[in-house]
C-alpha cells in the first residue's frame, strides 16, 4: 500500500515536472517568432518537410476514407429513402470531426515522429549543445521553425483532407451508386453553415496543429540522449499525440456544439 | 585596467568549484588556472568528470559553488545575451565533433560566420576555404558529415571551433579513437594552432603521451580534486603514487583493479 502511494506520488511528481519543462520549452519556442520573422528561409525549408512531405499519405487517406463514408453513407440513407442528403453527411462528417482528427493522427505519425527523431538524434549526437557553444540557441535555430511549420501545415492539410475525402464520397455515392449529383452538391450548400461546421473544424485543426508540433518536439528535445531513449521518444511522440488529439477533440467539440 | 599583470595572465580561472549529478559528487571544492596563449591539460580517469568540466566553463552547466572567471565574465553570473556574447569568443571541439548532419563540410563552417555576421558570401567562401585549408580538408569540403573518417570529421570541426577566431579553444578528447597517422595529425594540429593563432587551449583527455607532448600544463584529476599539477617534466617525476600509476598505465596500485566488493572467498561460499 505504502508502496504504491509512493509511486503514485512519483509518477505525478514526474508528470508535473515535465509539464513545467515542457511549457517553458514552449515559452521559449514561441519566443522564437521574431527570428523566424527575420529568416522565413528556415520556415519555408521546415513547411516543406514537415508540410509537403505529408501531403501524399493525406490524400490518400483522405480519398479512402471519402470512398468509404459514401458506401457506408449511403447503405445507411437508401433505407429511409434519403440518399440525397448523401453530400451533406460525407461533408459535416468530414469537415466537423474526421479531417481535423484523422489528418492529426497522421500527421503525428507521419510528421511528428520524424521531428521527435531528428531532434532526439541531434541532441545525441551533441548537435545541439555544439550549436550552443556556437552561440546559437538551437531552440529558436532549429526547434521554432519546425513548431511553426507545424503549426501551419496542419491546418491546410486538414482542409485538404476533408476536400479530397468529399471527392471520394462523390465518386462511389454519385459516380457507382447512381446518387443524383445535383442534390448531392446543393443539399451540402444548403445544409453546411460556414461558421458552425467549417469554421469548428478549422479551430480544431489549429488546436492539433499546435498540440502535435509541441508534443512532437518536446519529446524530441527531452529524450534522453541515446538509441534506447530516441526509440521511446518516438513511440511517446506517436501515443500522447493520439491521446491529446482525442481528448481534445472531445473537449473541443462539447464546447463548440454542446448549446446546441 | 587597473588589475595587475596577474589578471592578464590567466583567462580563464576556476575557484572553489564543486558540482553534483544527483547525490553524486563530481568536483569537491576545485580550483585551476590557464594561463593565456599555453597549451594547458586536464587529465584523468573516464568518468571523472573532464567533460563536465568543459561544459561548466562553456556555461551549459551551473556549478553548485565557486566560480567560473573566463576573461574577466564570472560565466555563470552572466545574461543570456553576454554569455552569448563571450561563447562567440569560444570555440568548443566536441569528442564526436557534433557536426551538424543535414548540411556538407563547407556549411558546417560557413554557419557560424552566416549566423553572426553579415558577411558577404564571397567573403564567407574565402575565409571557410582558408580555414579549411589550415585543417588540410580543402578538397573534402562538398562530402557530407557521414562520409567522414572520424579524423576527418574532428579535423572538420576544428576549423568550424576557429571560424569565428575565438580567444580559446577547448577539446574534449581530441585523441580518443584515432588511428596512428590521424592522431599524429591532431596533435600538429593544436599545437600549431595554438602557436600561430595564438590561442590559449584546454584539452581535456586521457591519453597520456600525446597530450604531454603538447601540454604546458597539466593539471591531473580524480574522485573530484585536483591530485597533481605542473608542467609535464613535474608530472613525469611526480612522487604521488596515483599520478604515477595514471602516466604509466599500471593496472594496479591506489586505484585497485577491483571494484569495491566484499572478500572473494566469502563471496563464493555464501551460497553454499
Amino acid at each position: 500500500m505504502i508502496q504504491l502511494t509512493r509511486q503514485l506520488g512519483r509518477f505525478t511528481l514526474q508528470s508535473l515536472a515535465k509539464l513545467g519543462r515542457g511549457s517553458l520549452f514552449l515559452g521559449h519556442t514561441l519566443s522564437g517568432l521574431t527570428d523566424i520573422l527575420l529568416r522565413p528561409g528556415l520556415l519555408i525549408r521546415q513547411l516543406y518537410f514537415v508540410g509537403v512531405l505529408t501531403f501524399l499519405i493525406i490524400v490518400i487517406s483522405g480519398l479512402f476514407v471519402g470512398m468509404v463514408l459514401g458506401l457506408q453513407g449511403y447503405y445507411t440513407l437508401s433505407d429511409f429513402g434519403a440518399e440525397e442528403s448523401l453530400g451533406v453527411m460525407v461533408a459535416a462528417s468530414l469537415v466537423r470531426e474526421l479531417g481535423p482528427v484523422v489528418a492529426a493522427l497522421l500527421f503525428a505519425g507521419r510528421a511528428g515522429s520524424a521531428l521527435t527523431a531528428e531532434i532526439g538524434l541531434m541532441k545525441a549526437t551533441e548537435q545541439l549543445s555544439g550549436m550552443e557553444m556556437m552561440a546559437v540557441d538551437p531552440v529558436k535555430r532549429i526547434i521554432a521553425p519546425r513548431f511553426f511549420a507545424g503549426f501551419i501545415s496542419l491546418p491546410i492539410l486538414a482542409a485538404l483532407f476533408s476536400a479530397v475525402g468529399i471527392l471520394g464520397g462523390e465518386m462511389v455515392g454519385v459516380g457507382l451508386l447512381g446518387v443524383d449529383e445535383g442534390s448531392f452538391w446543393s443539399q451540402m450548400q444548403a445544409n453546411l453553415d460556414f461558421y458552425d461546421d467549417i469554421m469548428n473544424g478549422v479551430i480544431k485543426s489549429i488546436v492539433f496543429g499546435f498540440v502535435t508540433s509541441w508534443i512532437a518536439l518536446f519529446e524530441g528535445y527531452d529524450a534522453i540522449p541515446t538509441s534506447e531513449g530516441v526509440s521511446r521518444a518516438t513511440t511517446r511522440t506517436v501515443v500522447n499525440s493520439a491521446f491529446a488529439v482525442l481528448g481534445l477533440d472531445f473537449l473541443l467539440t462539447a464546447m463548440m456544439f454542446g448549446d446546441d | 585596467m587597473p588589475e595587475g599583470t596577474q589578471v592578464d595572465e590567466t583567462l580563464v580561472s576556476i575557484k572553489n568549484l564543486s558540482f553534483s549529478r544527483g547525490t553524486r559528487k563530481i568536483f569537491d571544492s576545485i580550483s585551476l588556472d590557464f594561463q593565456r596563449g599555453k597549451i594547458t591539460a586536464i587529465m584523468g580517469p573516464s568518468g571523472t568528470g573532464k567533460t563536465t568540466l568543459l561544459k561548466l566553463i562553456g556555461g551549459q552547466l551551473k556549478p553548485d559553488q565557486g566560480s567560473v572567471i573566463v576573461d574577466q565574465n564570472n560565466v555563470h553570473q552572466l545574461s543570456l545575451k553576454s554569455l552569448y556574447q563571450l561563447r562567440k569568443r569560444m570555440g568548443m571541439l566536441f569528442q564526436s565533433g557534433a557536426l551538424l548532419t543535414d548540411m556538407n563540410v563547407y556549411d558546417n563552417i560557413a554557419f557560424p560566420l552566416r549566423e553572426h555576421t553579415a558577411l558577404s558570401e564571397a567573403m564567407i567562401r574565402s575565409l571557410v576555404l582558408m580555414k579549411l585549408q589550415a585543417v588540410g580538408l580543402r578538397g573534402a569540403r562538398n562530402l557530407m558529415p557521414n562520409e567522414l573518417s572520424g579524423g576527418m570529421a574532428r579535423r572538420v570541426a576544428l576549423a568550424r571551433a576557429i571560424a569565428l577566431d575565438p580567444m580559446m579553444i577547448m577539446y574534449d578528447e581530441p585523441f580518443t579513437g584515432q588511428d596512428p597517422i590521424s592522431l599524429g595529425v591532431l596533435v600538429e594540429l593544436i599545437k600549431k594552432l595554438n602557436t600561430i593563432l595564438g590561442l590559449t587551449s584546454i584539452i581535456v583527455s586521457h591519453d597520456v603521451q600525446e597530450t604531454a607532448s603538447i601540454a604546458d600544463y597539466i593539471y591531473v584529476i580524480s574522485g573530484g580534486h585536483v591530485v597533481g599539477q605542473g608542467t609535464p617534466e613535474e608530472i613525469e617525476n611526480s612522487n604521488s603514487e596515483w599520478v604515477r600509476q595514471f602516466m604509466h598505465g599500471n593496472a594496479d596500485g591506489p586505484v585497485p583493479f577491483h571494484y569495491p566488493a566484499k572478500d572473494y572467498i566469502e563471496d563464493l561460499l555464501s551460497y553454499l
